[in-house]
């Protein structure tokens, strides 16, 4: 993992300490809301429904136990006693006040941790495939390329002020697990040959106007990245629309150019950023990387891990859905869910943080990794050390059997927080997650991934959910629409919306309706959701949401 | 023809918590909506905006809100305005922690 240095360590310093003072301003009066509104959002202070909130950076979704144990007790010292992990692998709090939010900022500094660019109208948190540095199917560890881009986009003087934000996500595997076609900038590691380069997507997007990223160079060389990045970025600055904040993301401006004129725009100016890059930044991505060695990996029987298997049905359950084939022979990834059944989708307390922090450094080589799916990954855990992680994990309520199953919600965290929010999201997912497993469905359905929003925005990706939910306000009531049909992998699709909406009592009923027609109508047991979906079309499904319209149409 | 005026409270969220917070009759700020001052005519609702607006170093953003006369007071018309009175779904935080409403 990469590890601070002396002048890391410094700018984080002089930058709280900045905005301490702006704090102090705010409220002796000195400065007004609106002057004050661009400083706190620089430093991923929001001011949401009920209370303020604070976007924490998690770099690439990498962190240590040590800063897992600081955000505990940051939670419990300044805030409620819990965290909300984000899609953006960021982690939000949401009871700050005011005046502690510079001592919480200087507290999280101490541990190599800030909130810097997790807000504003500029490059936001890279992300990147949770699984990075441990995949079996990894080409290479995406992470030193991450925090390469992390270094080059914090505080770039040219885009603090672009025409809206900006992110960016990178994955080392075929098998996309960071959604990179709906981002701004996705970036792909391909092999050809011997070399190792990206496949660079541009112009992908939820929100209001979905889209999903088109390819602007199929191969571009590594040491090319960050000119090429810088010559993408820079074309948008002057390209995008500023005249409507709807029109505003890269998405627009590729679609309303198109990919060709825009692709053209960006290579030209790539023939000048390329000549600036002196070579500097790839001496540092070396030195990155030696930070990024993999762990050493014991050579260890794996007995243990074999008898609980035949021994225990509820590990097993749990190894199922839970574990990952990692790279090292006799490891696992592990994921833990943050979905138990009824709880908040991302929620974690401060005891469970410390909890997974202990577990990491103990049987995980030191590291955590917070997943878009708002799960918290130990990419690296000997097979032999499972059945006691298990155990650890169930008396703390961390032990759910369900990752990739249908309660296995993302959700953002809608009108109960969000002061941009339209209708909420949590208690549906609650309802969702819950009623699936009591009405004995959970493990019949299989995999699936149903993702909810609660505002046109779609922070909970609903319009890549194989069934998305999105919350809207209908004439003074929480109204839901249903996309069914989209795909945030390697495949990606946007859904299409089934229909009318649901009133909130009417949400989950349908969702039954429309999994049991799949259950009736699907080729075999194996075959999900989604690729039923995609054998049969949306009509089934359309007739099981509206059997009204369908009784009618008849 | 413009459209009839409605009741209004005027809310805003407090500066050092950001809780929500409601302007009342004799220009106190509450966090009880029963509390508030419930505007029933629209030039003096512009008023009372602008004495909030006025109020940086206290409050952010104020803006009036739709409600109605209740037994007990003001209460709000709309799910989010009834969402702020209250608190979240998910855990018994915000104003409903303290049961002050």
């Amino acid at each position: 993992m990469y590890d601070y240095n002396a002048f890391d360590r410094a700018f984080l310093a002089e930058r709280n300490a900045q905005f301490r003072h702006q704090v102090e301003r705010r409220i002796d009066g000195s400065l007004t809301e609106d002057e004050f509104r661009p400083l706190r959002l620089m430093n991923g202070l929001y001011l949401q429904l009920h209370a303020y909130m604070l976007r924490i950076c998690i770099p690439y979704g990498t962190l240590n136990p040590g800063q897992m144990r600081r955000f505990a007790d940051v939670a419990d010292r300044w805030d409620k006693g819990y965290g909300h992990f984000t899609t953006r692998q960021n982690i939000q709090l949401n009871w700050p006040k005011l005046k502690d939010v510079p001592d919480i900022l200087d507290s999280l500094g101490e541990v190599g941790i800030h909130a810097i660019q997790t807000s504003g109208n500029t490059i936001r948190n890279t992300t990147a495939d949770h699984f990075a540095g441990a995949a079996a199917d990894e080409i290479e560890d995406p992470r030193p390329v991450a925090e390469l881009i992390r270094q080059w986009s914090t505080d770039h003087a040219e885009f603090q002020f672009l025409p809206r934000k900006f992110k960016i996500a990178i994955t080392g595997s075929p098998n996309d697990r960071a959604v990179t076609r709906a981002h701004d900038i996705g970036l792909r590691m391909v092999r050809r040959g011997d070399q190792v380069g990206f496949e660079v997507l541009v112009g992908g997007g939820l929100g209001r106007t979905p889209m999903l990223g088109a390819v602007i160079r199929d191969f571009l060389p590594k040491a090319d990245l960050l000119p090429y990045l810088e010559a993408i970025v820079s074309t948008y600055n002057v390209m995008g629309r500023r005249d409507n904040k709807y029109k505003a993301r890269i998405k627009i401006t590729v679609f309303e150019n198109g990919i060709d004129t825009f692709k053209a725009a960006v290579e030209e100016r790539f023939g000048e950023t390329r000549a600036q890059f002196s070579g500097v930044d790839q001496q540092i991505l070396k030195g990155i990387e030696a930070q990024f060695a993999p762990p050493a990996f014991r050579n260890a029987p794996t007995e243990a891990f074999d008898a609980a298997l035949a021994a225990d049905p509820v590990f097993r359950a749990w190894a199922d859905t839970n574990l990952t084939e990692h790279r090292a022979p006799g490891y696992a990834i592990v994921t833990v869910s943050l979905k138990a059944h009824g709880a908040t989708p991302g929620d974690a307390s401060s005891a469970q943080m410390r909890l997974l922090a202990d577990l990491a450094e103990r049987y995980g080589h030191s590291e955590l990794r917070i997943s878009h799916e708002q799960n918290v990954i130990l990419p690296h855990v000997h097979k032999s050390d499972l059945p006691t992680i298990h155990a650890a994990l169930a008396r703390e309520g961390l032990a759910t059997a369900n990752v990739g199953l249908i309660s296995d919600i993302i959700a953002c965290p809608g009108m109960d927080y969000c002061a941009l929010a339209t209708a909420r999201s949590i208690p549906v997912a609650q309802e969702i997650a819950t009623h699936f497993r009591d009405i004995g469905l959970e493990q019949e359905i299989g995999a699936l991934k149903i993702k909810i929003s609660g505002c046109i925005n779609a922070c909970g990706h609903h319009h890549v959910g194989h069934i998305g939910i999105l919350g809207l306000d209908r004439a003074g009531v929480e109204n839901y629409q249903i996309t069914l049909g989209g795909d945030h992998t390697e495949t990606a699709a946007i859904g299409e919306r089934a229909g009318p909406g649901f009133a909130y009592d009417q949400v989950v009923p349908a969702i039954e309706r429309l999994l049991r027609a799949y259950l009736a109508q699907r080729a075999e047991p194996a075959e999900t959701f989604i690729d039923a979906f995609r054998r049969l079309g949306p009509a089934p499904f359309k007739a099981a949401l509206y059997p009204e319209e369908a009784r009618d149409a008849a | 023809m413009s459209r009839r005026f409605t009741p209004k409270v005027v809310t805003a969220n407090d500066l050092l918590d950001g809780d929500v917070i409601y302007l009342t009759a004799d220009d106190r700020w509450t966090r009880a909506h029963h509390e508030a001052e419930l505007i029933e005519d629209e030039a003096h609702a512009q008023l009372r905006l602008l004495f909030a607006a006025g109020q940086p170093a206290r409050v952010v953003g104020p803006y009036l809100a739709e409600a109605r006369a209740g037994a007990n007071g003001p209460e709000p018309t709309h799910f989010r305005e009834a969402f702020r009175t209250r608190g979240p779904s998910n855990y018994p935080h915000g104003k409903q922690e303290a049961a002050n409403v």
